[in-house]
């Protein structure tokens, strides 16, 4: 179901000073629904209060899978489907295979891990963005409220931002999905 | 809040440029309507990729007899240009994963553009391996794929099949770490955008990117990992390459060394690639405040550094070779050294060894005009190597009645011509329609690393030369 969302769009024009403000902000029992920041500030996860991602593991879960493949592949391949015998060695000549493991663990690595990335962030070619605030790629750091879920009032909501140094304070609509 | 570097460090942005200034002088050009001199040049470059496509057509259509290849040199120019080409890529892998790795600041306005040049050099090796394969229509024969004789698979003990994994693995994973660093700003430019179809083009490729803190907070961690296992890559990759010849028997060739040693030549090549890449699109770009002459230096210090252990390798080799006692071995590194290809020893050496030296000198160093001559040199040399080490170990075999010599035809030069052609239309599109500096990033080292932001690291809680962490 779609719903009509307002949001008070606080603008900043300076990393720690956002960072600051969001610390003000949920001090004083504001529900920060999100911050937009045209580069990653470090740390502002943690100050808005998001738990420590989990995608190292799945990238290692990703690579153990790809090294399981790879193993499983060559030992198909060179050992049960068709051994060959190469100088009367080993059919099973595990060093000589330790390159394309490593690669299947890599290759599996990088595309499980920033696919999960995209799907779990929302990333998807086709996909619209919800701006806040066209500057937010740019040079602003955008501060969202919604203010339904907020006990406070829009005007202390917009007190507390302006006290915490926001420079423009907008309004805005949002169509959002309900999830 | 952020790491602080040392007062004493030079700043990396210069020129007062606050987080505003950095999305239009990258943008600009991505905006801009195309100049006349990228025009001109694409133009050229499109005729060099026009000819060298006729002689890629012929390589195919006629057979790799139009090669000046014989019984006794059987690798050539297409091994060489393979690996010239392959190497070359390693340092944007360098400069992005390992780099990253090192929290080297510096990295951050150039990484794109050398990502970007490794991406595009992968190309070029990739299509001397379609082109050596002669008949590159059954190219997929590398690929262990059910087949009609009754599953005759691939054979995983060979390099050569350990090669096709490793490019195939390296030139993905290049473009997914790529890829994923340009969302951000491919946003930036869908902002901005002012027409239709660059925002629904800009709009497509960065996925409905907005830059919310969780994202960024797992997109650290995604460009982390993807840097950790990008580095064991880049070095598995030409450790691979060099195994096409250490793991075979011919004196020359069977050498331990060859690992490392291909490594540090791949990663010297590269940067001396870069240098000279980036000092054109500084310079028609105006991007002199970004990747100021303390990129350049830095880059040039990489090049001595690099340069020295190739010239150690080659040293190293020689005695090696006199102290095995093996006299085929021994003759091997006499020939190459005094032999009929002796011009071709010597290049390299100077290229490589003697040259490159002169950036001990500081002045040398940071002088645009010196580093891309000696970039330029440094290709060469490093081409030189790879044409050593493959035609003068194979020319003289071990019957002297087949000892042969190598040259060129038209159709081997041509093909050469056609991935330079390749390369510069690539990197142009490239450098047109894409942010050529990470935006996102550089903006991200500006409060530690530009001249603009001196004040906000407090001069009393620090003594110059220390780092501090706020």
């Amino acid at each position: 179901m779609d719903t009509n969302k307002r949001f008070l769009v606080g603008v900043y024009d300076d990393d720690d000073e956002v960072m600051a403000a969001v610390k003000t902000v949920r001090a004083s029992g504001i529900k920060i629904h999100d911050v937009y920041t045209p580069f990653p500030v470090h740390g502002l996860d943690k100050a808005i209060g998001h738990p420590r991602t989990r995608i190292p593991m799945v990238a290692f879960m990703f690579g153990t899978l790809g090294l399981i493949t790879m193993f499983v592949f060559t030992l198909y391949t060179m050992r049960l489907d068709w051994p060959m015998n190469i100088g009367g060695k080993d059919y099973y000549a595990l060093p000589d295979f330790i390159p394309p493991m490593f690669e299947f663990t890599v290759l599996f690595t990088a595309f499980g891990m920033v696919f999960t990335f995209f799907i779990t962030n929302g990333l998807w070619w086709g996909n619209k963005a919800v701006i806040f605030d066209l500057r937010s790629t740019d040079d602003k750091f955008v501060m969202a409220i919604d203010t339904a879920s907020n006990q406070k009032s829009e005007a202390e909501i917009e007190k507390a931002l302006r006290e915490t140094g926001a420079i423009e304070i907008n309004v805005k609509e949002i169509v959002e999905e309900e999830d | 809040m952020s790491h602080v570097s040392a007062v004493v460090r030079p700043p990396l942005v210069t020129g007062g440029k606050s987080y505003h200034d950095i999305t239009e002088d990258v943008c600009r050009q991505v905006e801009g309507k195309p100049t006349t001199s990228w025009k001109i040049v694409f133009a050229i470059s499109s005729l060099v990729l026009a000819v060298g496509t006729v002689s890629v057509f012929w390589t195919w259509w006629d057979g790799l007899g139009n090669w000046g290849l014989n019984k006794t040199v059987g690798w050539a120019w297409d091994i060489t240009n393979f690996v010239w080409w392959v190497g070359i890529g390693h340092a944007g892998t360098l400069i992005s994963a390992i780099l990253l790795l090192f929290r080297q600041k510096w990295r951050t306005s150039v990484n794109r553009a050398a990502e970007a040049m490794t991406i595009f050099a992968v190309i070029c090796a990739a299509s001397f391996i379609l082109m050596h394969a002669g008949r590159a229509w059954l190219a997929y024969w590398c690929i262990p794929i059910p087949n009609t004789y009754g599953s005759l698979w691939v054979n995983f003990n060979s390099p050569l099949v350990w090669d096709v994994f490793a490019i195939s693995t390296y030139f993905s994973v290049s473009c997914l770490f790529w890829y994923a660093g340009l969302i951000p700003d491919l946003a930036t430019i869908r902002d901005r955008a002012k027409s239709k179809v660059s925002k629904y083009i800009y709009g497509l490729l960065s996925m409905g990117w907005n830059g919310n803190t969780k994202t960024w907070a797992r997109y650290e961690y995604v460009s982390l990992i993807l840097a950790g296992i990008s580095t064991p890559l880049v070095l598995s990759v030409h450790t691979i390459v060099s195994f096409d010849f250490a793991t075979s028997v011919i004196p020359g060739w069977h050498t331990t060394i060859f690992p490392p040693y291909f490594v540090a030549g791949a990663i010297f090549s590269g940067f001396a690639m870069v240098n000279n890449l980036l000092l054109i699109v500084r310079w028609t770009f105006k991007l002199q405040d970004y990747i100021t002459i303390e990129h350049i230096e830095t880059m040039n210090k990489i090049i001595t550094v690099t340069g020295s252990i190739v010239g150690i390798a080659y040293i190293t080799e020689f005695f090696i070779a006199a102290y095995s006692g093996v006299s085929y071995e021994q003759y091997a590194f006499i020939n190459r050294a005094t032999g009929p290809y002796w011009w071709a020893y010597w290049a390299m050496m100077t290229c490589n060894v003697v040259t490159p030296q002169l950036f001990w000198i500081r002045s040398i160093r940071r002088s645009i005009t010196w580093t891309f001559a000696l970039a330029v040199v440094v290709n060469i040399g490093m081409w030189f190597e790879r044409f050593v080490i493959i035609v003068t170990s194979l020319h003289r075999d071990y019957i002297p009645s087949s000892w042969a010599m190598f040259s060129p035809t038209l159709i081997d030069i041509g093909d050469y011509v056609f991935t330079f052609g390749l390369f510069f239309v690539l990197f142009l599109l490239f450098a047109k329609y894409l942010p050529v500096i990470n935006m996102a990033e550089v903006k991200a080292v500006m409060k530690s690393s530009s001249e603009r932001f001196p004040y906000k690291v407090k001069p009393s809680s620090k003594k110059p030369g220390q780092h501090v962490t706020e």
